[in-house]
């Protein structure tokens, strides 16, 4: 689906922010982006919706060259829901937000007022339909943003720290609802910090650091890495932690779930009683 | 002694009709580490509007019932009377940050309080030094990121060292290791100095280590209020889906299973300890 060739990406202000990535993403993935402050990460994934185009190399998005193609064309295929939900959001109502796009990609009256009242429902935003972005709280009006590039079912979705500002339930949710655009076959592709998430949720890990990519694989096998997990600013996940103290007595160290830590943990007793 | 009080508070929205926030009394005492938390909009940013005045006097709306802050009636005292008791860390760091340079945010409230140049100088220096941003002071706010933005918000609260410090979300930006670095240095002020840390957070597995104090708030109302084991352990905790610290939802599986640990464990590391010892008793 994505496919990034050698990418180098110099700003203006004469940063060097991607120093030589390639990456390949599938239809249907499910990617985390994860690394510090400063890795690239951001840059990276605003590569694949053709915001930023590469200064060195190339980005393909369903084999088509990144340079060849207007945002506008690569917007249909490729939602971004930013980090900051106030730098997407300026309508009078959350309706009329969500309707946005679907208004100018086309689409009928009929077809918006369908997409708009799915896309509330989902995100459980229905009740604000008439209320201005403004009055929400800052995890409301990141479900906002989320729900208005949903609403035109891009095969890729991409979400920039997408747990900001959301409680618990919320997370759960999110997590439930990438699993279903998943098995949709859509790809979604999130960078984020929160490394609880990503423990619960389970995707391919991408690892950043300094405009580099320094590994990836699956989840257990890069949060669980103390190497890997010290050159990227990443705290290893809290059953992990535990889980590292505790490898002297002869347990497993690369757990992340919590069903599975309960579950070597009785293991370990049976055995050892 | 109590540095925060509410009693019976109750407030609404200019037009709106919901109450944010509702019934609430609360007392925070001198020094405690306080950690708010509850789902997305329950009224835990506008509880801490309430701390320093932005609620009523920026914000408007009705206020019912008393909020004082270190002894003063927030109602009858303006906004920059209450910026030397309470310094506020927005949720949104680019709500905060509106100068030319990192600097001369970090510098803006001390000179508004008109501190001596040195002593801002000093302060200054400092504040950038404990978050970490020395080299960032010549950029201008609105080119950072959303970290380095959050880190800048941080410090010109720090340099003002108020005596409590409001912080919405601090380091919902920042990666883990940077967030972790910073809740340590607001650790290390309220035990070295004192200062009255409220703290609103989701992430509770990151920030309960701090804590002494928990408050869960639910549709405008408080509805747990106490020591962090004793809240994150209830049943109601769980019910309304606080995001429980791992090592806690750990021994509760444990429980379930008729493994007793003794003891609750709030971190990792008291959650290693005490299976230790179960592990080893076996």
């Amino acid at each position: 689906m994505i496919e990034v060739k050698d990418v180098s990406f110099t700003y203006p202000n004469g940063v060097d922010a991607l120093k030589g990535v390639s990456l390949k993403i599938r239809d249907g993935e499910f990617v985390a982006i994860m690394g510090q402050n400063g890795a690239g990460k951001t840059t990276l994934v605003k590569h694949f919706n053709g915001l930023l185009k590469p200064t060195k190399g190339e980005v393909l998005v369903d084999g088509v060259n990144t340079q060849k193609v207007s945002v506008a064309t690569l917007a249909r295929k490729v939602g971004f829901v930013f980090q900051n939900p106030d730098h997407q959001l300026f309508c009078e109502t959350v309706e009329d937000e969500v309707a946005f796009a679907l208004r100018n990609f086309g689409f009928h009256e009929r077809t918006i007022k369908k997409r708009v009242t799915w896309a509330l429902n989902l995100l459980d935003l229905a009740e604000y339909r008439k209320t201005s972005p403004f009055m929400l709280s800052g995890g409301e009006r990141k479900r906002v943003a989320l729900a208005s590039v949903l609403a035109w079912n891009p095969k890729v979705v991409i979400l920039d720290e997408p747990t900001i500002g959301q409680d618990y339930k919320q997370k759960e949710r999110l997590r439930q609802f990438i699993v279903q655009l998943t098995t949709q076959k859509k790809t979604v592709i999130i960078v984020t910090h929160d490394i609880e998430f990503v423990a619960e949720c389970n995707p391919h890990v991408v690892l950043m650091a300094q405009g580099k990519i320094l590994a990836e694989g699956g989840a257990k096998q890069m949060l669980t890495n103390p190497h890997l997990v010290a050159q990227t600013s990443i705290v290893p996940p809290q059953i992990t932690q535990i889980f590292l103290e505790l490898a002297d007595l002869g347990l497993p160290t690369d757990l992340i779930d919590i069903h599975e830590a309960k579950e070597a943990l009785l293991t370990f007793l049976e055995v050892n009683s | 002694m109590a540095v925060v009080e509410t009693k019976d508070l109750t407030y609404t929205y200019p037009g709106g009709t919901k109450r944010a926030v509702e019934d609430v009394s609360i007392t925070i005492e001198k020094g405690e580490f306080v950690v708010l938390t509850g789902p997305s909009g329950c009224g835990k940013t506008t509880l801490c509007r309430c701390f320093n005045g932005l609620v009523p006097h920026f914000y408007g709306g009705k206020v019912e019932g008393d909020i004082l802050v270190k002894g003063l009636r927030v109602g009858e005292h303006s906004i920059h009377e209450l910026a030397r008791h309470v310094g506020l860390v927005f949720q949104n760091p680019e709500n905060q940050l509106f100068a030319l340079f990192v600097e001369k945010d970090v510098a803006f409230g001390l000179e508004n309080l008109g501190v001596p140049r040195d002593e801002i100088r000093k302060r200054v220096d400092w504040a950038l030094q404990m978050t970490g941003i020395e080299d960032l002071r010549e950029m201008a706010p609105h080119e950072l990121s959303g970290g380095q933005q959050q880190r800048v918000a941080i410090a010109s609260v720090l340099a003002m060292q108020p005596d409590i410090m409001v912080l919405d979300e601090p380091t919902s930006f920042l990666d883990p290791l940077g967030a972790r670095k910073i809740f340590e240095v607001i650790s290390e002020l309220n035990k070295e100095l004192g200062i009255t840390v409220v703290l609103v957070e989701h992430r509770l597995d990151l920030a309960s280590r701090y804590s002494d104090h928990v408050i869960v708030m639910d549709g405008g109302r408080v509805i747990l209020d106490g020591e962090p084991r004793e809240v994150f352990n209830s049943e109601t905790a769980r019910v309304i889906g606080v995001g429980i610290p791992k090592a806690i939802r750990l021994s509760q599986l444990l429980e379930k299973s008729g493994v007793h640990l003794g003891r609750v464990p709030v971190t990792s590391e008291e959650a290693s300890h005490v299976l230790k010892e179960v592990l080893k008793r076996d």
